[in-house]
């Protein structure tokens, strides 16, 4: 079929530009997913410690919404894959829709597949190889994580069904992705269709596994938890995956023939033809640019704090009793609710400080493309540029952090049927933001005095990952756990409030930006 | 009148790289300046020096009485910039980023904005991810042209337009002439420049090489001469500045240096001329002079 013509060779190029991608992926989720069930297998060494995480997780309906319909939480496989089965599920689906945007609608919004398709390639032949690649990586996915499982001496069939239904979810997506990219002309929006349906995978499901099961029905993530691996295994949900996915697809390519390279089904929607007054103002700008991200965050963390207060009183029958668990996590004297609610909201601002980040190294993208000269050839002075940038950085984490603190507040709350811990873990959410401040800061100070190296501001944020973490358990010196801001911070809720570092904390992140603006303004934009 | 743009030894050096090597530049005020030269030769980087957006290693540059790096900010509220390869904001539409700089600049003439819009055929409510080259070319130009400012640097602002869009730019800058702008109009388009500039600094590998008026620019090269003579024109070859000689009996061809134009015209009437076709160096050859591989064999000898 000349329609195809050169399906082959599209195959092994899109073959050679994921071969480092996509073998990452599959390692880090693989090993994931390996390093629960090893850790299932240490916390719960005694029948009689299973069972009363068993209990305790089949009496948390919040934690259920949260992860899914545990079908037996009794053996180690069980747990795991009720741990992964929803979760993996997406991870899986997110990683097939990333592969079919680059590949399609990437390469015509690039302009790349012009290039291409004028020479003998056939109109489908990049849908085609897409489809083939995805589906490969599917099949690999699910194998290596059933070998893994059965590598860890878990049971065969229960590891077959775990490694299919995320294999058999990734393709469903896959699939979604396929017909988002005819749909939508820019890679983002296809993007953001697939999250949409996604993102009503996941409520469905959440919803159904709380209730009757009904609705969990509905949603192909339901699908493959309810191939209920290590637990009386069933198969056929499979089918119902990888049908939809192979109906997907060919209404994909039934779209293909609706459409123009490079177009989509459905027309770009005008934009404004003026800006509006706050567009226009340097913070609106900055804002503008980040908005996405801003938004993005702050949901993803109010989802974390949610789940971090659905299992923060449980967590003694959920963590069991060890002597890492007490390192890590009984650092005041206080509660070990508390204290394990303090290192959590410390970790996932962590997580969080990533937005501060991009938001203060977008100035670096926005100038290696061009755009900053032509913003600073007008009478935006570098001083007020990074200035703007670095407010929404600095009200941006506020407004992440006080996400997360309301999301794990209220489920915290609830839980505990406390109203006074809302705003205590609100407290202790926000009261971060001065650590979150320093490494926005120290990002400033690299654009400024070393462009080059402001990648570095990710290493920073790893470094300070790893102390936070590592530090307890390796028993590092205090002068090492020193270097990360995060340390400097009260553990609140377990500990009481001490406004000294704060305040510190604060000033060091002013002379760091204060470093950073002076830099700026004595350098070329843009640096070479 | 003061000079808008003087530029005197300017030095700018990348690491060991001299991208510019001791530039001199002056655009005197109300004057459409052309700006030419070969790729990689500095036009950029010197604009990029008068914007403040890169420090001079050394030299000396003064635009509108001010100092390109210092008074960054406020000479900016006076300038207007036209960058060669326009990078705009993917999720912004154009008459997005067309507010956008101008009101960071201190404000747009709104009559005006909506006038270029029409002139240049721009839809300013499509998404800048949506336009072709010479789209995002113009989002940048009607920015600068409907900003109400003493100076605008373009930097080879015509690349990508199709030569209707070029013929209205031609216009605009006439517009801009008449109402007493500068403009410093770096292009590689040389009928551009020679129907839009009233005198013209090139340059190269980061030096000036020439600078004046066209006229003054042309005598400084070569007529091309045709001839034929009642009577064979005789040894020509004894004159001096005569180069690319070529002669069949009663006709010759050849180019003179522009300053022995007159001796050569002197000799051929000895010998009854018939016809004769004269024609001035195009900028192109002017051009072709200071680029190609004829300044080293001068230099060597």
């Amino acid at each position: 079929m000349s329609t195809l013509a050169g399906t082959v060779t599209m195959i092994r190029f899109a073959a050679r530009r994921e071969r480092v991608r996509v073998p990452v992926y599959l390692l880090v989720m693989v090993g994931l997913i390996a390093s629960t069930a090893g850790q299932s297998e240490s916390l719960y060494a005694t029948a009689a410690d299973r069972a009363e995480y068993a209990q305790t997780v089949n009496g948390n309906p919040g934690l259920i919404a949260l992860v899914g319909p545990p079908y037996d939480l009794m053996s180690v496989g069980g747990d795991t894959a009720w741990q992964w089965g929803g979760i993996g599920a997406i991870c899986a689906a997110l990683m097939s829709m990333f592969i079919v945007g680059r590949h399609t609608r990437g390469e015509e919004q690039s302009g790349r597949s012009e290039l291409l398709r004028a020479s003998v390639l056939g109109r489908r032949a990049p849908i085609a190889a897409t489809l083939v690649i995805v589906t490969a990586v599917n099949v690999l996915l699910a194998l290596v994580v059933a070998l893994s499982l059965i590598g860890m001496d878990q049971p065969a069939a229960g590891s077959f069904a775990l490694g299919a239904s995320l294999g058999g979810a990734g393709l469903l997506f896959a699939g979604v992705a396929l017909v988002a990219v005819q749909v939508n002309q820019s890679t983002g929006g296809a993007y953001g269709i697939v999250g949409a349906v996604l993102g009503a995978s996941y409520l469905l499901r959440a919803a159904g596994d709380v209730g009757d099961g009904t609705l969990s029905w509905l949603s192909p993530i339901g699908w493959a938890q309810s191939m209920r691996p290590f637990a009386d295994e069933r198969w056929w949900p499979l089918l119902l995956l990888v049908a939809g996915a192979a109906v997907l697809s060919l209404a994909a390519f039934a779209l293909l023939e609706r459409r123009d390279d490079g177009a989509g089904l459905v027309a770009p929607r005008p934009g404004p033809a003026r800006a509006s007054g706050v567009l226009t103002t340097p913070f609106g700008f900055a804002l503008r640019l980040l908005r996405a991200a801003l938004i993005g965050w702050a949901f993803g963390l109010f989802l974390a704090g949610v789940s971090l207060g659905l299992t923060g009183q449980d967590v003694q029958s959920l963590l069991g009793d060890s002597e890492e668990v007490d390192k890590l996590y009984m650092q005041t004297s206080g509660s070990l609710v508390d204290n394990y609610l303090a290192v959590s909201l410390s970790s996932m601002a962590l997580i969080g400080t990533a937005f501060a980040i991009q938001a203060v190294l977008r100035m670096r993208s926005e100038e290696s493309a061009g755009r900053g000269e032509s913003l600073l050839a007008t009478a935006l002075s570098r001083t007020r540029w990074a200035g703007a940038h670095l407010a929404v950085a600095v009200a941006g984490s506020v407004l992440i952090l006080a996400a997360l603190g309301v999301g794990a507040g209220v489920a915290d709350a609830i839980a505990s049927d406390d109203a006074g811990r809302l705003p205590l873990l609100l407290g202790s959410a926000v009261a971060l933001a001065p650590a979150v401040w320093v490494l926005a800061g120290a990002a400033l100070a690299l654009v400024g005095l070393a462009p080059r190296a402001a990648p570095a501001a990710w290493g920073l944020l790893g470094a300070c990952f790893l102390l936070l973490y590592l530090g307890p358990l390796l028993s590092l010196p205090d002068w090492v756990l020193d270097i990360s801001p995060f340390t400097h911070v009260p553990l609140l809720p377990a500990a009481d409030l001490d406004v000294v570092p704060l305040l510190v904390l604060s000033g060091v992140a002013v002379a760091l930006a204060a470093v950073g603006v002076v830099g700026l303004r004595r350098r070329d934009v843009p640096a070479v | 009148m003061e000079n808008a743009i003087s530029v005197s030894g300017l030095v700018k050096t990348f690491g060991s790289v001299r991208a510019l090597d001791g530039l001199d530049l002056s655009v005197a005020a109300g004057e459409v300046h052309g700006f030419l030269g070969p790729n990689g030769a500095g036009k950029s980087t010197t604009i990029r020096v008068l914007l403040g957006l890169l420090r001079a290693t050394s030299g000396e540059a003064r635009l509108l009485g001010g100092d390109p790096w210092r008074d960054a900010v406020a000479l900016h509220r006076r300038l207007a910039y036209v960058p060669g390869d326009v990078s705009l904001w993917p999720n912004l539409s154009g008459g997005e980023a067309i507010d956008l700089l101008g009101r960071l600049r201190g404000g747009l003439d709104e009559r005006r904005r909506a006038e270029l819009l029409e002139r240049f055929d721009l839809n300013p409510t499509k998404k800048a991810r949506t336009y072709s080259k010479g789209n995002r070319q113009k989002v940048a130009l009607v920015a600068a042209l409907a900003s109400d400012v003493e100076l605008l640097l373009l930097d080879e602002p015509t690349s990508g337009l199709d030569p209707l869009m070029e013929e209205v730019f031609r216009e605009c800058i006439e517009d801009e002439r008449r109402a007493g702008r500068t403009v410093l109009l770096s292009s590689h388009i040389l009928a551009e420049v020679e129907a839009l500039c009233d005198r013209v600094t090139i340059i190269r590998a980061g030096r000036t090489v020439e600078t004046g008026s066209l006229s003054d620019l042309r005598h400084l090269t070569r007529t091309s001469i045709s001839v034929e003579t009642v009577e064979p024109a005789g040894d020509l070859t004894t004159l001096t500045g005569i180069h690319d000689l070529d002669v069949t009996d009663h006709r010759a061809s050849f180019d003179v240096d522009t300053a022995n134009l007159d001796e050569a015209v002197r000799h051929l009437t000895r010998f009854g001329i018939r016809s004769l076709t004269s024609q001035p160096p195009t900028l192109e050859e002017l051009f072709l002079r200071h680029y190609g591989d004829e300044i080293p064999h001068e230099e060597a000898a």
